[in-house]
């Protein structure tokens, strides 16, 4: 299943942190943020419920980007 | 500017004005340097406070390349040594911050006005649909309008809906669709797509599709994921990055312990202080921001100014490739030709043109046949039905009819070898009509597909533009392919091909070039589908409203003018071109910032510098790819 989340992030470097992080959460087969858009792309792997695994996604950008923002989750 | 950015300003402004304060009184009153050292805290805090704040956090969440971090750690460094060298020079450590979230407050805005600029480009998003209700519009949202429903647009609103037109004529403006200036006219029961703006009556039109499979949605989804499909350039960036800073940070720490430890044991002074300093100066240098944001900036800029040109292209991977296309394949009708057929022609006749199509136009009223519908064109006036009657339609052969009492005969050569008729051949390239009135042969029309205006100058730009070689394919008999191959002017052509042969001779010419040199299919979308996967890129044109063509194609021209190809090649070349200038720049600059700084000829503000500046100027240049009108 894929998905598209509106975020905010401010620099794009940050915005790829974000990106790495998304997908070293489990049950995230693919994330791709887009910077230039402030969307980020997620496919899900099977079975996993976006409602579970996307604020796990939002807690590990925190990490890596402590004013980041996933709207929609 | 938003909340955010204000702040930041505001926080620039009263540092940089403190600091030129502080500096002035320090000039005049001789302080202690513990003095010093608190007052210029002041502006210091105010600047970077934030920073200091996700620096902390960076350390919490186990994230050490986290740039507070660095700038952090650079900049209480540089305040430290010159606090412990009684240098009382805090301007440095200040002035660092300072830049640094100049260069952010700049980023921030400058991505934040193009992706303004490049989104209002494309503003064909209708916000409601009017619908008539008890007499009275109502706007509603285009996503609850129910396919068959009846909207009313009115003058200067947007068509939210594709649909058919069943009240009204007016004039619709495309340019936002096709990037064509000259407006269309349209009138009752006219299809008419969504995303065009009506510009004078009021049109009532009944819905043909939903708002999500309308083709105003369609577009605006390829566009807005175009640059999520991301480039090897970008991938190249960011795998740069996620090792440029550790890199940095590693060279900063050897930089920092093993020349003084060196020095220790060959019993020169170690000069810890330098050393330090140095290796403060290389952390500075570690964010890989200049590359990290202009170059999907410039990709970004690059796609926008594309579909400005009514040249969607779905991804900046394809943006990349397309810059590398050294072979252009066509499909002949639809592409190369208009696709719809046209009389060229009237010869041997024995009474006048206009005499002979009058006639075969009656006699081919009753024909939907793309043939006839020519003939009825080219004839241009209302057909009267009853001077026609007794058509009696030979199957593969034509028709014959009695027109104003004569008895017509109209068709291909076996129809006058089937009626005994003696006939001219013709040695035009298309398809012949004969004619015959009353069993007398009067002669034949010549009816073919004609070239577009553009084709034969679309073939040379695109050699202009350096394209190695032009192919045509096409399903047509090779004496009309190679008549048009010669008039267009493209080097290799192959007729007669069912549309499985063109995928295989596509993937033959595919076979025969080398990697790097990409091959562009272009088609009109048009059961060709399987060609336009095939290709490296395909290339559909004049696909508006046809998806499968949007579904199958990497590139979409929205209008069928030829042209646009070169356009779009020499497009994604400006913006590749930005793309490397920005690559070596930026990464050249940091390079040699590095090696001053460890021989320290580079300071902290050459450094800051390099930063900022580089990222300031990489971003100007990313802009730069908006601009493609003259392309």
């Amino acid at each position: 299943m894929k998905k598209s989340y509106k975020i905010d992030v401010d620099c794009a470097n940050c915005a790829q942190k974000m990106e790495d992080a998304a997908n070293r959460t489990a049950g995230v087969k693919n994330a791709v943020v887009n910077f230039m858009m402030l969307k980020m792309n997620v496919e899900f792997e099977e079975g996993a419920d976006p409602k579970q695994v996307m604020p796990e996604v939002l807690k590990n950008c925190r990490k890596v980007e402590s004013d980041c923002e996933i709207f929609g989750i | 500017m938003n909340k955010k950015q204000k702040k930041l300003l505001y926080r620039i402004i009263a540092a940089a004005v403190l600091i030129v304060a502080i500096n002035v009184v320090f000039n005049f009153v001789e302080a202690p340097i513990l003095i010093k050292a608190i007052t210029f805290l002041v502006p210091y805090l105010i600047i970077g406070h934030d920073i200091i704040k996700k620096a902390f956090k960076g350390i919490k969440n186990r994230q050490p390349f986290d740039e507070s971090f660095l700038m952090a750690v650079a900049t209480v460094g540089a305040y430290a040594i010159a606090f412990i060298e009684q240098s009382g020079d805090f301007n440095e450590a200040v002035a660092v911050l300072l830049f640094f979230q100049v260069g952010e407050l700049f980023e921030s805005y400058a991505v934040g006005k193009s992706r303004r600029n490049i989104t209002e480009l494309m503003d064909i998003r209708p916000d409601y649909a009017n619908i008539e209700i008890d007499g009275e519009l109502e706007q509603v949202d285009p996503d609850e309008v129910e396919v068959g429903s009846v909207i009313i647009v009115q003058p200067g609103e947007k068509v939210p809906i594709d649909g058919v037109v069943i009240e009204g004529n007016s004039v619709l403006n495309t340019a936002a669709l096709t990037g064509e200036s000259l407006p269309r006219t349209i009138h009752e029961g006219d299809e008419i797509i969504s995303g065009s703006i009506n510009m004078e009556g009021v049109l009532k039109i009944r819905t043909s599709k939903e708002f999500g499979d309308s083709t105003v949605s369609k577009i605006l989804e390829l566009v807005e994921n175009a640059s999520s499909r991301k480039s090897k350039s970008e991938a190249f960036i960011a795998k740069f990055s996620r090792i440029y800073t550790p890199a940095v940070c590693f060279s900063a720490l050897a930089l920092a312990v093993l020349p003084p430890i060196v020095s220790l044991v060959m019993g020169i002074n170690p000069a810890f202080g330098d050393w330090i300093y140095r290796a403060l100066t290389f952390l500075v240098i570690s964010c890989p921001c200049a590359l990290v944001i202009s170059i999907p900036l410039s990709f970004f800029a690059g796609l926008g100014g594309a579909s400005h040109e009514g040249i969607l292209i779905k991804g900046s991977n394809y943006l990349e490739a397309l810059s590398k296309a050294k072979y252009v394949v066509f499909d002949k009708t639809g592409t190369l030709t208009k696709g719809d057929f046209e009389v060229s022609g009237v010869h041997h006749n024995s009474m006048s043109e206009a005499e002979l199509i009058d006639l075969a136009a009656h006699a081919e009223s009753a024909s939907s046949h793309p043939i006839s519908k020519s003939i009825q064109k080219a004839y241009g006036k209302e057909i009267d039905r009853s001077r026609v009657s007794e058509i009696k339609e030979i199957s593969g052969h034509g028709l014959t009819a009695k027109v104003d009492g004569k008895l017509i005969a109209a068709g291909n050569e076996k129809l006058m070898k089937l009626l005994g008729v003696k006939h001219e051949p013709c040695h035009k390239v298309g398809t012949i009509v004969h004619m015959a009135g009353d069993g007398v042969y009067a002669g034949h029309i010549v009816i073919s597909d004609t070239l577009k205006e553009n084709s034969a100058e679309a073939i040379k730009s695109l050699k202009k533009a350096g394209i190695k070689k032009t192919v045509m394919l096409t399903g047509d008999a090779n004496a009309v392919a190679e008549a048009v191959a010669k008039e267009v002017g493209v080097d290799e052509v192959y007729s007669e091909l069912l549309p499985a042969d063109k995928v295989s001779k596509v993937e033959e010419l595919l076979e025969k070039k080398s990697e790097k040199e990409k091959l562009v299919f272009v088609g009109d979308g048009i059961n060709d589908a399987p060609v336009l996967t095939r290709a490296d890129i395909g290339i559909a044109m004049g696909a508006m409203g046809s998806d499968a063509a949007i579904e199958a194609a990497d590139v979409v021209l929205m209008d069928d003018d030829p042209k646009k190809i070169s356009k779009a090649i020499n497009i994604s070349r400006k913006c590749l071109r930005i793309v490397y200038e920005n690559i070596w720049f930026a990464i050249g600059i940091k390079l040699i910032c590095l090696v001053l700084g460890a021989f320290g000829i580079a300071n902290m503000w050459m450094a800051i510098f390099a930063d900022v500046g580089v990222m300031v100027i990489a971003v100007l240049n990313a802009i730069r790819a908006l601009f493609v009108k003259k392309l």
